[in-house]
C-alpha cells in the first residue's frame, strides 16, 4: 500500500485485494459444494473467482499463477457444464487446489515462501485426470508422468477429453498458455482481425511490430477475400494474415501479443508443424504438406517438452499434443478441432448475482471521521451539562433541541463505528484450510463447524483475531481430538468436530472454540504444573483452577513437540495475545466429552472498560481487565518488606501495594496507611500487584485517545481520555507501573549499598 | 497582487510572559483560548503543565515562561493557551497575555545580543524593537523537549 506511487504496482494492489476476496469466494463456495448446499450458482461463482484471477493475473505476467489458476479452471469449467460429476473426491481436490491457488498468490505477492512446487505440480496432475476422467485415483500420484500416455493415446479417446471445437472465443479469452504446450520454435499464426477490431483502435501494423519483436519473421498478406470496389464496406475488414514466426519465448508471449484484440479476430497461433495440417480451414496454402516429416518433427518437439504434460486439457485451444495424437492416423478430413466459427459456450462473464455495493475507502480517513465524531459526542456532553447547570427549564427550546442533538449525535457515532466493524468471516474463513492441513499432519479426521461468521466486531480486532483463533484450533485439533483408533474405541464418530463461533454477548464479542475430543487430563495437568514447579505438590485446586493451569507461562501438555502445537509456548501466549486486546479468556472441560475456549473481547479499541479511580485530586482510569478485586486495606495486612516497602495480604498472598499518585509525583508523601482503596491487578505476566488509589469512583466506558498525536509517550499511561466534564484523564498503564514500581525498589536496594560504602 | 515591499513583511503575534514581550509567526498559531486547568503527567519536566481537551484532541501545555527560564506564575483565568502547530504537533503554550497582531519586515530583525543567557539564546531567533519595546521572536521549533530529553527527566 505504502509505495502506491508507481500506477501499474498499484493496480497491482488492488488485483491482490480483490484476490483475496475472490479466495475468499471460492472457499465458501467449494464448502458449500462440499455440504451439498451448492446451486448452480454456487458453481458459476466458484468458476468465475478462479478466471477472474487468472485473468488479472495474466495481466500482470504472473505465469506461474495463470498456469495453475488455468488448470483448476478448466476443471471447474467442466464441472459447470456438467460433463464432469462432482463428487466428494473432486470437492477434495478443488478444496486442496485452492490453498495452493492462495500459495501460488501469496508467493506472486512477494508474501509468504515460494510454492511447494511439487505440491503444485501434483495438484495439476490430479486436477487434470480430474478433468480428464480418468484415473482418479492414480492421478495423485502421478507428478511425474512420462509422455507415453499422450503418444499411446488412441484417438478414441478424443471424445472423452470432453473436446469441444472451439478454438477460440469470448469465453476464452486469456486461456491462453497450456502447461504442458512444449516450447516449439517455429508457429504459424493466422490473423483474420474483424472490422471491430480497427473500430476499437487497434492496428494490425502495430501487432505486427510487437510480434516481430519476439523472433524472426514472415508476413503472408491474404487479400483475396477483398471484394470489388462497389461491394466494398470501407469499415469492414478483408486481409488476413499468415504469419511464419520463428521464437524461443512460446504461446503464451505470442497470445500476450493479441491479449487486446482477441475477441475481435480469428486468430490460430500453432506450432508451424502442426499448422499445414488445418491450413485449408485457415485459408493459409497447404502444398507442402508430408505427414511423415510432420509426424517425426512434432513427436521430436514433444518428446523435448519441459515440462509434465500428461494428457491436453479439455476446452482450450487445441496444442501440439492433441495435433500429434491424430497424426498417426493422418487424417486431415476437417478436424473438428480447428473449426474458426466457435459454439458460443456460457460466457464466464455472465452476470453475477448482485453483489451488495461497496466503495474502498482509506482507513485513515475512516478513523479521523471516528475521531471527529467522539469530539462532537463529548461535546455534545459537555453542552447539555452546561444547560442544566445554567438552569434552563426542561421544557425550553434549547433543552428539548439538546435532546435531539444528543440522539442524532448517538446515531451518528453508531453509524460511523459500524463503518470500521467487519464481520469475523475474514479470519473464519482462513481456518477451514488451517484444520484440513492440521488435521493431515495429525492422522486426524476433523470436521470444522462455524457459527456467527457475520458477527460484526471493529477492524482492529478482527485483524488481531486471526492468531489467537489459529493457536487455539491447533490445539483442539493437536491435544483436544483423540486420534481416529481411540475415538473409535470410546464410541465416539470417528470424524472429530472442532466447533468455531462467533456472538455478541453484552456489549462483547464472543468467540467460543469447542471440541469433541478427550477433554483436558486434570491429572495429567496438575502432573506436569507440580513437575514444572508451577504449582506446590499439595495445592488443592478444584476442577476449573486445574484446567487453567494450562494457560501458565512455560506450560505444554504435548509429550513430543509437533510441528503443529508449538514449544512450550502454548495457551500463555493466547492469553497475553488476548489480554492486549482487552479479553479474557477461559476454558471448560468435561473429561470424554471435549474442551470449550470462551474468548471474550471488547468490540473496538477505540473503547475501553475502566475503572475510574482518584489518587491526590487526579482522576484516573484503570482498565477494568486487569483488575481482579477491589478491597480496603486494613493496618493489620499491610506490612513492609526491609522496613518501607509496604506489601498488602491478600488471599493468603503477599502483593507488593503501590502508592499510584505517589509514584506519578502526584503527591509527595505516601497516603496515610489503612486508608483510601487498593485494586489488585494482574499483569498480562500474570505478576499481581494492589495499587493504591483514595478513591474509587465507578466503572466507565471511556473513549481511547493518544498521548503520542501531539506528545508523546508517558510513563505509566497506556492512553489518555476525556471524561463527562471535558477535562482528561489519564488511562493507567498498569504493567509499567508494577514493572516501574519494581525497579525503584531495586534503585532503593542500590542506593542504600552505596550509602553503605561512602560511609 | 503581490508587492515586491511586501515579500519580506510577515505578521507576528506578539504576547507577554511577565514584563516581557515576544513573538512568534501568526501561521503557527492555529488559536487562543483560554485557560483550563490542565491534567498533570507523570515525571513530566516543570515547564510541561500537564495536557487539556482541545476539541477531543489532547494538547500538552507547555508553560513558555518556564521553559525559557523564567519565573513562573501559577496559572489563573487570567492567562492565556496559544494552540500553535509545531513540527507536525499540536501544542498549548501558556503565556500571560496576548498583546497585539504585528507586521514587520525581516530587515527590523536584530540578532540576539551576547548579553541574553544561553536558555533564552537558543530560543530566541532576534529580536525587534517597535515604539520603543523590545520584542524577541520565538523559535517555536525548539520548544517541544525531545523526547530523550522528557525520558531522561
Amino acid at each position: 500500500m505504502s509505495d502506491a506511487v508507481d500506477p501499474f504496482e498499484a493496480i497491482k494492489v488492488v488485483f491482490f485485494q480483490e484476490c483475496d476476496e475472490l479466495l475468499g469466494d471460492l472457499e465458501t463456495g467449494l464448502l458449500a459444494i462440499e455440504q451439498g448446499s451448492a446451486d448452480n450458482e454456487t458453481v458459476n461463482a466458484v468458476f468465475r473467482a478462479v478466471h477472474s484471477v487468472k485473468g488479472g493475473a495474466g495481466a500482470f505476467g504472473l505465469d506461474a499463477l495463470v498456469r495453475f489458476a488455468h488448470v483448476f479452471e478448466t476443471l471447474l469449467d467442466e464441472i459447470r457444464s456438467e460433463r464432469k460429476p462432482c463428487d466428494d473426491v473432486t470437492v477434495k481436490t478443488l478444496l486442496r487446489a485452492s490453498d495452493v491457488l492462495a500459495d501460488h498468490i501469496a508467493a506472486a505477492r512477494g508474501q509468504g515462501a515460494p510454492v511447494d512446487e511439487a505440491r503444485s505440480a501434483g495438484l495439476v496432475a490430479e486436477l487434470e485426470a480430474l478433468t480428464h476422467g480418468e484415473a482418479v485415483a492414480a492421478a495423485a500420484a502421478e507428478v511425474e508422468p512420462a509422455f507415453t500416455p499422450v503418444a499411446a493415446t488412441p484417438i478414441e479417446d478424443e471424445d472423452d477429453f470432453g473436446f469441444r471445437p472451439v478454438a477460440f472465443n469470448l469465453a476464452d479469452l486469456g486461456a491462453s498458455a497450456e502447461p504442458g504446450a512444449p516450447a516449439a520454435d517455429a508457429w504459424r499464426i493466422v490473423f483474420h482481425p474483424h472490422g471491430r477490431m480497427y473500430v476499437n483502435a487497434n492496428e494490425t501494423a502495430l501487432l505486427l511490430r510487437e510480434l516481430s519483436h519476439l523472433g524472426e519473421m514472415t508476413v503472408e498478406l491474404d487479400a483475396s477475400a477483398v471484394p470489388d470496389l462497389d461491394a466494398l464496406d470501407a469499415e469492414e475488414s478483408y486481409l488476413s494474415w499468415t504469419i511464419d514466426l520463428t521464437t524461443d519465448a512460446g504461446e503464451a508471449a505470442i497470445r500476450d501479443v493479441f491479449d487486446f484484440v482477441e475477441t475481435d479476430c480469428d486468430l490460430s497461433i500453432r506450432p508451424a508443424s502442426a499448422a499445414s495440417e488445418v491450413a485449408e480451414e485457415t485459408r493459409a496454402p497447404a502444398d507442402d504438406f508430408d505427414i511423415a516429416a510432420l509426424l517425426a518433427r512434432a513427436q521430436a518437439e514433444v518428446a523435448v517438452a519441459p515440462q509434465p504434460a500428461p494428457e491436453p486439457a479439455a476446452p482450450i485451444l487445441p496444442t501440439t499434443q492433441s495435433e500429434t495424437a491424430k497424426i498417426p492416423d493422418a487424417q486431415p478430413q476437417t478436424p473438428p478441432i480447428a473449426q474458426p466459427m466457435p459454439q458460443t459456450p456460457q460466457t464466464p462473464s455472465a452476470p453475477a448475482a448482485p453483489a451488495a455495493v461497496t466503495i474502498r475507502v482509506d482507513l485513515d480517513r475512516v478513523d479521523r471521521l471516528i475521531n471527529v465524531v467522539g469530539e462532537l459526542v463529548i461535546q455534545q456532553a459537555m453542552l447539555a451539562q452546561r444547560v442544566i447547570e445554567s438552569g434552563l427549564a426542561r421544557s425550553s427550546g434549547i433543552s428539548v433541541g439538546l435532546e435531539d442533538l444528543e440522539l442524532l449525535t448517538r446515531e451518528i457515532q453508531d453509524s460511523v463505528m459500524a463503518i470500521r466493524a467487519q464481520p469475523v468471516k475474514s479470519v473464519f474463513q482462513r481456518m477451514p484450510r488451517l484444520v484440513r492441513e492440521v488435521g493431515e499432519m495429525t492422522g486426524k479426521r476433523v470436521r470444522l463447524v462455524t457459527a456467527g461468521e457475520d458477527t460484526e466486531v471493529d477492524k482492529t480486532v478482527v485483524e488481531r483475531l486471526a492468531e489467537p483463533i489459529t493457536h487455539m484450533l491447533r490445539n483442539a485439533i493437536d491435544h483436544g481430538l483423540e486420534g481416529p483408533e481411540d475415538r473409535a474405541a470410546a464410541g465416539k464418530p470417528i470424524e472429530g468436530t472442532v466447533r468455531l463461533a462467533a456472538l455478541h454477548r453484552s456489549g462483547r464479542i464472543v468467540i467460543e472454540i469447542s471440541d469433541d475430543g478427550r477433554g483436558i487430563n486434570r491429572e495429567r495437568v496438575k502432573g506436569i504444573a507440580v513437575s514444572r514447579g508451577l504449582i506446590a505438590e499439595d495445592a488443592v485446586l478444584s476442577d476449573d483452577e486445574i484446567d487453567n493451569l494450562i494457560f501458565l507461562p512455560g506450560f505444554s501438555t504435548a509429550e513430543t513437540i509437533t510441528d503443529v502445537s508449538g514449544r512450550g509456548v502454548g495457551m500463555d501466549v493466547v492469553r497475553r495475545s488476548i489480554q492486549a486486546l482487552g479479553g479474557r479468556i477461559s476454558i471448560s472441560s468435561t473429561p470424554g466429552k471435549g474442551s470449550t475456549f470462551t474468548l471474550s473481547l471488547p468490540l473496538t479499541l477505540a473503547v475501553l472498560d475502566g475503572m475510574v479511580v482518584t489518587g491526590a485530586d487526579q482522576t484516573l482510569v484503570a482498565p477494568l481487565t486487569a483488575i481482579v478485586e477491589s478491597l480496603t486495606p486494613r493496618l493489620q495486612d499491610i506490612h513492609y518488606v526491609g522496613g518501607h516497602d509496604p506489601v498488602i495480604r491478600f488471599r493468603d498472598e503477599f502483593v507488593p501495594l503501590i502508592d499510584v499518585a505517589l509514584g506519578m509525583g502526584f503527591r509527595e508523601a505516601p497516603i496515610a496507611a489503612g486508608t483510601g482503596v487498593a485494586v489488585v491487578i494482574e499483569t498480562e505476566a500474570g505478576q499481581r500487584a494492589a495499587l493504591l488509589f483514595d478513591a474509587i469512583q465507578g466503572q466507565r466506558q471511556v473513549v481511547i485517545k493518544s498521548l503520542e498525536t501531539n506528545y508523546q509517550q508517558v510513563g505509566g499511561v497506556a492512553a489518555a481520555t476525556i471524561l463527562g466534564d471535558g477535562r482528561v484523564a489519564l488511562i493507567l498503564d498498569v504493567d509499567a507501573i508494577v514493572a516501574s514500581s519494581r525497579r525503584r525498589f531495586v534503585r532503593h536496594e542500590a542506593t542504600r549499598s552505596e550509602l553503605k560504602i561512602a560511609s | 497582487m503581490t508587492e515586491p515591499t511586501n515579500v519580506a513583511a510577515r505578521e507576528l503575534i506578539a504576547f507577554r510572559i511577565g514584563e516581557q514581550e515576544f513573538c512568534v509567526d501568526i501561521m503557527s498559531v492555529r488559536e487562543i483560548r483560554g485557560w483550563t486547568p490542565a491534567t498533570p503527567l507523570p515525571r513530566a519536566p516543570g515547564y510541561m503543565k500537564g495536557v487539556i481537551n482541545l476539541r477531543g484532541a489532547v494538547l500538552p501545555i507547555i508553560d513558555l515562561g518556564a521553559r525559557f527560564g523564567l519565573r513562573t506564575s501559577e496559572p489563573s483565568e487570567r492567562h492565556v493557551i496559544m494552540v500553535a502547530h509545531v513540527g507536525g504537533r499540536m501544542v498549548g503554550l501558556l503565556v500571560d497575555a496576548v498583546s497585539d497582531i504585528i507586521q514587520l519586515t525581516d530587515e527590523a530583525l536584530q540578532p540576539t545580543p551576547d548579553v541574553a543567557s544561553e536558555q533564552v539564546k537558543s530560543f530566541v531567533k532576534g529580536l525587534f524593537a517597535l515604539d520603543g519595546r523590545l520584542i524577541s521572536l520565538i523559535e517555536l521549533d525548539r520548544i517541544i523537549p525531545e523526547a530523550t530529553e522528557a525520558e531522561a527527566a
